[in-house]
């Protein structure tokens, strides 16, 4: 085969998957553009096959129209937003926190606790990773129904910040493993403890790893469907659940739907292109040596 | 660095006068006293023997942190470097005890007891009753049967991550763009996923991928009501999420070979596809057996798709374990029914995982001798 023609092979191939990839994105922004009838008869392409209407920003009071004027569906989505941003930057902060450190011990010192010692330490919090979360999801409606934690946005905090903590401390752990601990052997014979080598020393080096973890905690607290839509109701419900809860007593109203999609979508789209070199940090670490 | 550690702290904790030992000692003690009280008082209160407790058991929830606090720092007092040591990594190991650890043995007193929670009666064991239902339930059978077929496609996904990893290493102009573009699916919300493609690019009508399937000659594309098709149809919108994720982790396990490898390959005039099976795919057998495992155990918690597109449906032909259990509690509030197949659920998974961690270690043994 002559180099020209697999390179228009390579070409096909990786423009075809980027249509594939693409393709369902660029839908539901557009179909937040549509009305009813050009929804039924399946247009794609704006301003050539249908025209831009603002009504699925209206439905959720964000339409130019309605941007200055008060709205209750806006009010609603702009509580749902907030919730998500809520409980995602405060349960992947808490996982950050609380893993670094546990990470940054293991890597450094040996522990020795009963019979448990570093390697089981470590097991212990990674076997979590194989935890579905519907295992915990009954014990947890009924624990937080008896600490009046239901509905509420610190219990859903404390779980997320669970839910990821096992994947920050497996990336962390292979962060500070590759820093040379000369560095704090150092700080340590220059009369600085233990914790002050490590928040001094270590933390601002590991910093682009705990960046990349961040992200990728946060991004997987903004998508969890499963907890919150059994743990929350009307005062913490997040998006997600938001966007599961659309259907109308007349159908589904699509460009509200799409609108409430896109916004749910569109800053993980957003983190995705800026922030693409510590997602993919943050997948690879600890897995790809 | 480790003997050397462990005579400095010796050496250290030494040091420590026994005055501050004993407070630390003491310290630690006084917590977990009042802690046990405060449990005490909390169980005497709910169960309705005395009435001056509180009303929920958040105190008794917030006092495990407080008590956690006074550990951290009575070990502190009492070891001096190793209590700091310690301070490391026990607000995580109590985190995980008191989120993960306590709730899951506290799901084994749910799963053996009647327990509706819509209903006023509350919770009354039932013994086995739970795992005998179980036993005789088609459902669960018919969902675990499918999380095996759910599991089988995690091959295929496996596949076409890795041409497309093989494609983005290839010398190619915008790779940069390329790369950022299959990323994208992985960021997306399931829910959302669910509802623009399972329910609108799908939908029987008018939606744009049925259009395009009838245009091609097939009349009758009937993608989420056909039993199998459905299923095969879910694992597609499942592996369109999922294989960014399995297609970084191969590609960058690509970009760590070293270029000499390849380089040798071809000049021992290897063909491209003599020298992908014979040097890169052996080299690659390490990152892709994390890989595989890793998206395995992530397609064990399969649910937020199949909830939001068919709910299981039709005739549960898409359910997975956790949709099961899922629609079970939201239909019927039976807790103690579903818990019971979350915790029989949860023992398979970890047999299942663990023969899968030793298969694949004797292949990597195999394959390094």
């Amino acid at each position: 085969m002559s180099s020209n023609v697999k390179k228009v092979l390579i070409y096909a191939a990786l423009a075809l998957w980027t249509v594939i990839a693409l393709f369902p994105i660029f839908w539901t922004f557009s179909t937040t553009f549509k009305v009813a009838k050009d929804v039924q008869t399946g247009q794609i392409i704006p301003w050539l096959q249908f025209t831009p209407n603002w009504l699925g920003l209206r439905a959720i009071g964000l339409s130019p129209d309605t941007l200055f004027t008060d709205s209750t569906p806006r009010e609603e989505f702009i509580k749902r937003f907030w919730n998500s941003i809520q409980a995602s930057l405060g349960g992947a902060g808490l996982a950050l926190v609380v893993g670094s450190m546990a990470a940054y011990g293991l890597s450094r010192f040996q522990y020795k606790w009963m019979i448990w010692r570093n390697k089981d330490i470590s097991f212990f919090f990674l076997s979590q990773l194989i935890l579905p979360p519907v295992v915990l999801a009954m014990p947890f409606l009924v624990l937080y129904k008896e600490l009046a934690l239901l509905d509420s946005m610190f219990g859903l905090i404390l779980i997320y910040a669970l839910m990821v903590l096992p994947i920050v401390i497996w990336i962390m752990r292979d962060q500070f493993d590759n820093i040379p601990n000369e560095l704090e052997q150092a700080a340590l014979v220059d009369g600085c403890s233990s914790w002050g080598a490590f928040l001094k020393i270590i933390l601002p080096i590991a910093l682009p790893g705990m960046v990349a973890a961040f992200i990728l905690a946060v991004i997987l607290c903004w998508n969890e469907y499963f907890f919150a839509a059994l743990l929350t109701s009307t005062h913490a419900k997040t998006l997600p659940v938001m966007v599961a809860s659309q259907t109308g007593s007349q159908g589904i109203s699509w460009w509200s739907m799409a609108a409430v999609s896109s916004a749910a979508i569109l800053p993980l789209i957003v983190i995705g292109i800026f922030l693409e070199r510590f997602i993919v940090k943050g997948l690879t670490a600890g897995a790809v040596k | 660095m480790s003997n050397d550690n462990l005579s400095d702290q010796e050496a250290v904790s030494g040091q420590v006068s026994d005055q501050r030992k004993a407070m630390g000692t003491w310290m630690v003690r006084l917590a977990t006293l009042g802690y046990a009280l405060l449990v005490l008082l909390q169980t005497l209160t709910a169960t309705g023997v005395i009435e001056f407790g509180f009303s929920s058991w958040l105190p008794a929830f917030l006092g495990f942190g407080v008590w956690g606090v006074f550990l951290c720092w009575g070990n502190i007092l009492r070891l001096d470097e190793q209590g700091w040591r310690a301070l490391f990594v026990l607000p995580a190991i109590l985190l995980t005890v008191a989120m993960v650890i306590f709730p899951t043995f506290f799901g084994l007193y749910i799963a053996f007891s009647d327990w509706n929670l819509s209903s006023a009666t509350g919770q009354h064991f039932n013994g086995l009753a739970n795992f005998y239902q179980l036993l005789a339930d088609e459902r669960f059978w018919n969902a675990l049967s499918n999380m095996i077929f759910y599991v089988a496609t995690v091959i295929v996904q496996y596949a076409i991550a890795f041409g497309l990893a093989l494609l983005l290493n290839s010398e190619i102009r915008g790779q940069k763009f390329f790369r950022v573009a299959f990323l994208l699916p992985f960021m997306l919300s399931p829910v959302a996923v669910s509802w623009m493609i399972g329910k609108s690019m799908l939908e029987f009508r008018f939606g744009p991928v049925t259009n395009l399937l009838r245009s091609l000659g097939w009349e009758n594309p009937s993608l989420l009501t056909t039993p199998w098709l459905a299923k095969s149809t879910l694992a597609a919108m499942d592996a369109w999420v999922w294989i960014p994720f399995m297609m970084i982790l191969l590609l960058a396990g690509l970009q760590a070979m070293s270029k000499e490898v390849q380089e040798a390959a071809k000049v021992d005039g290897a063909s491209g596809w003599q020298g992908f099976w014979h040097v890169t795919y052996p080299l690659m057998l390490q990152v892709s057996m994390t890989t595989v495992i890793l998206r395995i155990i992530f397609q064990l918690k399969l649910a937020d798709i199949v909830i939001n597109t068919t709910s299981g449906g039709p005739g549960g032909a898409t359910d997975t374990v956790s949709s099961f259990i899922f629609r079970e509690y939201k239909d019927r509030s039976n807790v103690g029914y579903g818990t019971m197949v979350a915790e029989v659920y949860l023992v398979l998974i970890i047999i299942f995982v663990s023969l899968l961690l030793k298969l694949s270690n004797r292949i990597m043994q195999r394959q390094g001798a």
